[in-house]
């Protein structure tokens, strides 16, 4: 493949797994190819990305990808080796586990490479259906090494005597998990070269490549998603703020200073150039969040508990509660400060929102407007996060409608598709006719959403 | 202005910046490209450390547009300067004209584009400012020109270096993102932090260095309001030399825990998980 295909069809692919690359911004790329050394392999991936990807949640995307196009080696080429104290090739496992234990509490990033790709040549091939080709798995390398299982012993090891718990422990723990995930992904890339030099890049690389965070649905989060989400939605919950706090201030510049802008008057014989104003008084934006955390909502619940949590911290009035066939306040689970995780648990285990345990719009609005109607008043503004199923209860519109009419502004996110709204028991259009209702599905429409308000 | 990454790494380093192949060819192809360099992360890891040290490491001068919420063309571009222009009216015959360079203020990005010399154009905290000024940005960053409408159109004797900076608490347009090369810093890792230590306080033992990057690793790694930035790395650092430490053991972390973590509620945290002593019983 010459450089210039091999480009092409990075760009390509990188459009293909939903990584926006404009025609310019490829040139780009392609100029830089120009002065830049192309044997230096690090140094090309900076290129590529500095040029092709402006978007922190698009790197794990385009590093598989390039790994395929640009791959470290090919297999039956090896560069000279290093002296190494073992043979990887006929090595015992107990010796490589050594090796690897070493390598885990401070190994060089290359060493580390390259045993991941001696280890995938070892252990991870398996014969296929069809003679003369192999499979290539990851899992097999992990069997046989089982990196996990390392970490007692390597504890042992660096802290030699000193007491256990402690910080010590505290930080060897933490490099180790840190390379160890780090050897997971080098005996992965190297498992999808593998793959790719018997079978095509193309196709590998369509199933390869996650979707970038932000457009991960809500409703088909998983955990390690979740951890990451939770980085992605504090500064989205400070930018939520700010938008409602600036929304308020547009238009109004505070009062004119007169004495001011006479005195400085003063300076250009008496005209008065430069007009001073008062500054206008901060607006303290109040927010009353309602979330339904049922669940068949539940990793949005989740996503959307985060969400208040963060939002605690932003507004200096935020009062949360969380419904699923009946409300209850939730908002003492997220004083400033708390561990975000416990209140979680604690939420779920202490909080009273369940009578029978299948969602009630209606009834939980109600219940809402009686115990809590005093929340909703002319400076609140009033989110509210929900697929809007009923289980075919009556919707208590009016209710809404007469909280929506106290507030200040409203919101509505679903975490449905727009195109499943209103099928089945879902109520969105009734509800969407009171309150301005917006899918929200992943981060990057929850990020639309909040530029929306300005 | 350089003619490899290697060169930029060498003379970054020269500077006391510390960098790494992302950021060594990033700034190299910013500058080999002529295109603006958008450097995006989170608060505390020297992305504006990094245009200064391009400026010092390449003699050039440092332009600063320190952007906030509210900033207007007449801070950030030019303003006429009307007090100076009444003077005229009123001492000469109204058909002077008032629209000359003599009237005209320089703010910083004019400035950056009129100066003779070798310049660094730092715009700070893009995402602080409104809306606005990133469409004020985009002529300058594409075409390296301003337009007056009295004056006419100034375009750039020699190009600026230009960095942007940005904690992300907006997302920039993606005019401006395509505009500019983009990079990504994050915390560095310990074993880069460590060399950075060692490089910014002199005197300091390796091996405190290293325990002193780990440990900043892990606190990182809590989920804290505030992570420790790498300045304050570099301050526990130089606290642990004056109080004359020689060891981080979890009595010193936790007497010292106020340089690093400045939230009573992280530091609570890192005292619990950590297992740290608690410092009111000290």
């Amino acid at each position: 493949m010459s450089l210039i295909d091999r480009h092409v069809g990075f760009v390509r692919a990188l459009r293909e797994a939903g990584i926006p690359v404009s025609v310019a911004e490829g040139l780009d790329a392609a100029h830089a190819l120009r002065v830049i050394e192309l044997s230096e392999r690090e140094s090309l991936r900076a290129a590529y990305a500095a040029t092709l990807v402006k978007k922190p949640a698009y790197r794990p995307g385009f590093d598989v990808l390039f790994d395929l196009w640009f791959p470290a080696s090919t297999s039956g080429m090896h560069a000279e080796r290093a002296e190494r104290p073992i043979d990887l090739e006929t090595a015992p496992v107990p010796e490589l586990r050594d090796h690897l234990a070493r390598l885990l509490t401070g190994g060089g990033d290359q060493e580390l490479r390259e045993f991941a790709q001696a280890m995938v040549g070892r252990f991870g091939h398996q014969p296929a259906a069809t003679p003369g080709r192999q499979n290539w798995f990851s899992y097999s390398v992990m069997r046989a090494l089982s990196p996990e299982t390392l970490m007692a012993r390597i504890l042992q090891n660096v802290l030699q005597g000193q007491e256990r718990g402690g910080l010590a422990e505290r930080n060897a723990r933490r490099t180790v998990y840190d390379n160890t995930r780090r050897f997971e992904e080098a005996v992965a890339t190297d498992v999808r070269r593998r793959i790719a030099e018997d079978s095509g890049i193309e196709r590998i690389a369509r199933s390869a490549v996650r979707p970038p965070l932000d457009q991960i649905d809500f409703l088909r989060i998983t955990k390690a998603d979740l951890a990451r989400l939770r980085r992605e939605v504090h500064p989205l919950a400070r930018r939520l703020a700010t938008r409602l706090t600036i929304k308020q201030r547009k238009g109004r510049r505070g009062r004119l200073d007169f004495r001011r802008t006479v005195r400085a008057s003063l300076q250009s014989g008496g005209v008065p150039l430069t007009t001073h104003f008062r500054p206008p008084r901060p607006h303290k934006p109040e927010l009353v969040v309602l979330c339904d955390t049922s669940d068949s909502v539940s990793s949005f619940a989740h996503f959307t508990l985060l969400l208040t949590y963060a939002l605690r911290e932003q507004f200096t009035k935020v009062r949360a509660f969380g419904f699923v066939d009946t409300v209850d306040e939730i908002t003492r689970f997220f004083v400033p400060g708390a561990d975000v995780v416990e209140a979680l648990t604690r939420l779920t285990t202490e909080a009273d929102m369940v009578r029978f345990g299948r969602t009630n719009y209606g009834h939980s609005l109600e219940r809402f407007a009686e115990r809590y109607g005093d929340a909703v008043g002319p400076r609140t503004s009033l989110l509210i996060l929900g697929d809007a199923r009923s289980n075919y209860q009556p919707p208590a519109l009016d209710v809404l409608r007469s909280l929506v009419g106290r507030s200040r502004h409203a919101y509505w996110l679903n975490p449905e598709p727009v195109a499943q709204w209103d099928t089945g028991d879902s109520v969105a259009s009734e509800y969407g006719a009171v309150v301005p209702m917006h899918e929200c599905r992943n981060v990057a429409q929850l990020t639309a959403f909040i530029e929306t308000l300005a | 202005m350089f003619d490899s990454p290697a060169e930029v790494a060498e003379r970054l380093a020269a500077v006391d910046y510390l960098s790494d192949d992302a950021i060594s060819t990033s700034v190299f192809l910013a500058a080999a490209l002529g295109k603006p360099l958008l450097v995006e992360g989170p608060a505390g890891v020297g992305k504006t450390q990094l245009a200064k040290a391009v400026a010092l490491a390449t003699g050039a001068e440092l332009i600063r547009l320190q952007c906030y919420e509210g900033l207007d063309e007449a801070r950030a571009l030019y303003e006429w300067n009307y007090k100076k222009q009444l003077l005229r009216i009123q001492a000469t015959s109204a058909d002077d004209d008032i629209f000359s360079e003599e009237f005209l203020l320089e703010r910083p990005l004019l400035k950056a584009i009129r100066a003779p010399g070798p310049t660094v154009l730092l715009i700070d905290e893009t995402d602080k400012a409104d809306v606005e000024v990133e469409g004020l940005l985009l002529e300058l960053l594409s075409d390296f020109q301003i337009t007056i409408p009295e004056l006419g159109t100034i375009a750039a004797t020699r190009r600026p270096y230009v960095v942007l900076t940005s904690n992300a608490t907006r997302e920039l347009s993606e005019a401006l993102k395509r505009r500019c090369l983009y990079l990504h810093l994050e915390y560095p890792t310990p074993e880069r932090e460590r060399d950075i230590v060692l490089s910014q306080v002199p005197g300091i033992r390796a091996d405190l260095a290293e325990r002193l990057a780990r440990t900043v690793a892990t606190l990182r790694a809590l989920e804290l309001k505030k992570a420790p930035s790498v300045a304050e790395t570099v301050d526990w650092a130089n606290t642990l030399l004056a109080l004359g430490r020689d060891d981080l053991d979890e009595a010193t972390v936790a007497g010292t825990l106020g340089v690093v973590l400045k939230h009573a509620s992280d530091q609570a945290r890192a005292v619990k998980e950590l297992g740290l002593p608690d410092v009111a019983d000290r």
